[in-house]
């Protein structure tokens, strides 16, 4: 029993397997369009992990930290750390910004972290290099996205930081590499106006007869003071104890402290779906659209295959082959051009997904999910060639 | 022949084929939940580290001296310059007198007439003085001529009664005098205080120093108490430090510091902390010290530049020793991966001091010369399966 499939494809082996290739890289566009997808979704869930916390307490009636601004007393995690089934509570802040350093500047979400040490909430949980941070003020750990390297030292704001640490992974939702600045350098940072800002409205005080008053010595002083204090902070991440269900230490947060708290699922939630949803179902569409459009190119192209061979077919059916042996064979053509067109396919988008400058992430369940899909679609691509080929009257082989 | 040609037809398809699959296989196992994850390692050390203690502060001046007028005026002179250098006792500047001067020469003229006053009382005493002698030795007289009854009673009489006038004439110009004497030093007595006064509006230094501030010029109207020049001793410059209450155990007065100013960076000058404040910033968590430096900077810094200041704590004992790095919180439990037979073990640690170049102690958990992941890829699962290299993709050495 000869194969007559595999007799066909070696008759025109360059052909087949060319076609194959063609086909592999559009099915690799749709991967990692994929990909696309999955990574920014996974860019909104890593954040999430990176936090390493089990609740979230922001500023009431807010949807913060990540998708609307919230700002705290940075003195509430002390009542927090408080209430019952809290193991660890930490101030943090976030600010997306521009970090220099030396002649460029990069786009990062700059992380203000209490740097009480090592697992503790907030902190990036693993590095590739350096060391966590020690000091107190004006170190940093930085994604190694960011381009910045161990020992150099970035400019935020007014202030040096010394680069000691290197992460990997660490983004925010919209995929920004992470810069992690101790606490009050960030809380400066992110609240302190510039110098020209500071001076400016020192004037415009020292103008206003109200707070400058001949007769009142230091009264200038004290409400220049006053004007240049920052206790906020943008969430309090907590981590509850062993035992405790986060809903359970969430509510009476919600309930006595007048906060609002989100549980992991929640925060899920509002990053999928709302902060990311429309970029989302953007990818998403287009996800769509390639997927059907890669469908119809695979159909058309094993159909017109299939009627390139519509004279050798006929002389099979001359010499009085069964329909069912030459429905098979191209049948198993189709299969083996998707077979190829998925391995080049998958191939070509394991080796392009790590040069997107945003993550692509490639699951193992979206490629077998893809195998699935482009096996199904070559199978009924090749049914229509089949219907073609079936309806041959066998006369072409002679005549034409 | 045919035989052959399919053959070598199939060898070339295979040709193309097998290097495909053979790709495949190597990029399944290169991501995704079936690739290895490059990790680095290390061995726990035995051995003991110093920790230290970073903060940062200002640059303060021990004393500063605000000096202004202790009445309400307007200034008339300010003779010194920010960043003059004055001595003890020299005037940086004098406040309008208004009309003290002009009462200070009109108690003068009172002063010379009471002078005066006291020289016409003392007159009419002299002059008293003698009426009452006279009248004395007439009476006297008068009464032994009465004793030779060569003069009437009566005339005696007069006589009599003329020395008890001149009697009350002399005590009263004395009495006179007397008041003319009060008069004069209670006028003099004015007449110093005006002049005190009118020293008083003189801003003089009460120390050698450097002139830190003039906060108001000539014609401006000053309250009782607002400074007019702020005078400072560079020499007693320290550091007002913030430290993290996180990590301030083991602070105390006397400790080596190596302070860097923001102005000099670079440069690390030595110092010592004189003392921790006994009242700690409630608002910040922020304990706070003075530190002080051994020898002051050739180029003083300014009143308020920003410094930092790293202290050196004694050396603990020797224990297992790990970089920060290595430590995770797994499912809420401290401690750090460990490669036990090529296989990952979770064990969890008691942290125990850390110093700044990020050596932490493991009080236990973990004993000396095991290996522990430093460094890795992706996160760890106790189910990861890795491959320990000298360095990960993407960091240069």
């Amino acid at each position: 029993m000869i194969s007559l499939a595999g007799r066909d494809i070696l008759h025109s082996w360059g052909k087949f397997v060319f076609t194959g290739v063609g086909l592999g890289l559009l099915i690799g566009v749709t991967l990692t369009m994929a990909g696309v997808y999955r990574g920014m979704v996974d860019d909104a869930k890593v954040l999430l992990d990176n936090s390493g916390a089990d609740l979230w307490v922001v500023q009431q009636d807010t949807l913060g930290p990540y998708a609307e601004p919230s700002s705290l007393y940075d003195d509430v995690y002390r009542t927090i750390l408080g209430m019952p089934g809290v193991d660890r509570a930490a101030n943090v802040t976030y600010l997306t910004m521009q970090v220099r350093q030396g002649e460029r500047d990069v786009r990062a979400m700059v992380v203000g972290v209490v740097p009480g040490g090592p697992g503790e909430p907030g902190q990036p949980g693993y590095l590739i290099a350096g060391r966590q941070i020690t000091r107190g003020h004006y170190e940093a750990v930085a994604d190694i996205a960011t381009g910045f390297k161990l020992g150099e030292r970035i400019q935020i704001r007014r202030n040096h930081y010394a680069v000691v640490g290197l992460t990997r992974r660490m983004v925010s939702s919209g995929g920004d590499p992470m810069v992690f600045i101790p606490l009050k350098d960030a809380q400066e940072a992110q609240f302190l106006k510039d110098n020209d800002a500071i001076a400016q409205q020192r004037r415009r005080t020292a103008s206003n007869p109200a707070f400058n008053r001949p007769g009142t010595p230091g009264l200038l002083d004290a409400v220049l003071a006053s004007q240049s204090v920052n206790p906020y902070i943008n969430a309090v991440l907590v981590q509850v104890k062993p035992g405790f269900i986060p809903e359970e230490v969430a509510e009476p947060i919600r309930r006595w402290k007048r906060l609002q708290v989100y549980t992991r699922a929640q925060m899920e939630e509002i990053l999928i779906g709302k902060l990311i949803s429309t970029a989302a179902k953007q990818i998403g569409m287009f996800l769509v659209i390639l997927a059907i459009v890669s469908a119809a190119i695979v159909a058309f192209i094993i159909y017109t295959l299939t009627l390139g061979k519509i004279r050798e077919i006929a002389v099979l059916k001359l010499i009085g082959t069964r329909n069912r042996t030459i429905a098979w064979m191209i049948m198993q053509q189709a299969l083996g051009l998707g077979l190829i067109g998925f391995v080049v396919g998958k191939i070509s988008a394991t080796f392009w997904a790590p040069i997107f400058p945003k993550y692509v992430l490639l699951e193992p369940g979206d490629a077998l999910l893809g195998f699935a899909g482009v096996q199904v679609i070559c199978a009924l691509a090749s049914v229509l060639a089949i219907r073609a080929a079936l309806k041959v009257d066998p006369a072409e082989a002679i005549g034409g | 022949m045919k035989f052959l040609s399919i053959n070598r037809r199939m060898l070339a398809l295979l040709a193309v084929v097998l290097p495909l699959l053979a790709l495949l296989i190597y990029v399944a196992l290169r991501s995704g939940p079936f690739a290895s994850i490059p990790v680095t390692v290390t061995t726990a050390e035995s051995r003991s580290i110093a920790p230290s203690l970073f903060g940062i502060g200002t640059v303060e001046a021990r004393y500063t001296y605000r000096i202004g007028p202790t009445v309400a005026g307007r200034i008339k002179r300010v003779e010194v310059q920010v960043g003059d250098r004055v001595e003890a006792g020299q005037l940086l500047g004098e406040m309008d007198p208004v009309d003290l001067d002009d009462r200070i020469a009109s108690q003068d003229a009172a002063v010379k007439r009471a002078e005066s006053v006291v020289l016409a009382a003392g007159a009419q005493v002299r002059e008293a003085s003698a009426r009452k002698s006279y009248a004395e030795n007439q009476a006297s007289r008068y009464e032994q001529l009465l004793h030779a009854r060569s003069v009437s009673e009566e005339a005696v009489e007069g006589k009599r009664q003329e020395r008890q006038v001149t009697e009350a004439g002399f005590a009263a110009a004395r009495a006179n005098l007397d008041a003319a004497r009060q008069e004069l030093a209670r006028v003099r007595s004015d007449r110093e205080g005006l002049i005190q006064q009118r020293a008083n509006l003189r801003l003089i230094a009460p120390v050698r120093g450097l002139v830190a501030a003039r906060n108001a010029d000539p014609g401006t109207t000053v309250v009782a108490g607002q400074s007019v020049v702020e005078v400072i001793d560079p020499a007693s410059l320290w550091i007002n430090v913030r430290f993290d209450q996180l990590r301030v155990s083991g602070l105390r007065a006397g400790l080596p510091v190596q302070i860097v100013l923001r102005s000099q960076e670079g440069i690390r000058f030595a110092g010592r902390v004189l003392r921790l404040e006994p009242i700690a910033d409630a608002v910040t968590e922020e304990t706070m010290a003075k530190v002080t430096f051994d020898a002051l900077p050739e180029r003083l810094p300014p009143v308020g530049e920003l410094a930092e200041v790293t202290v050196a704590m004694s050396a603990l004992p020797a224990t297992p020793v790990v970089p920060n790095a290595s430590v995770q919180r797994v499912d809420g439990r401290l401690g750090v991966w460990l490669i036990v037979e090529d296989k990952l073990r979770f064990a969890p640690i008691n942290l125990g001091a850390t110093d700044l170049d990020g050596r932490v102690q493991i009080l236990d958990g973990l004993k000396a010369d095991e290996r522990v992941v430093v460094y890795s890829q992706r996160a760890l699962g106790p189910r990861s399966r890795v491959k320990v290299v000298e360095r990960l993709e993407g960091v240069s050495p």
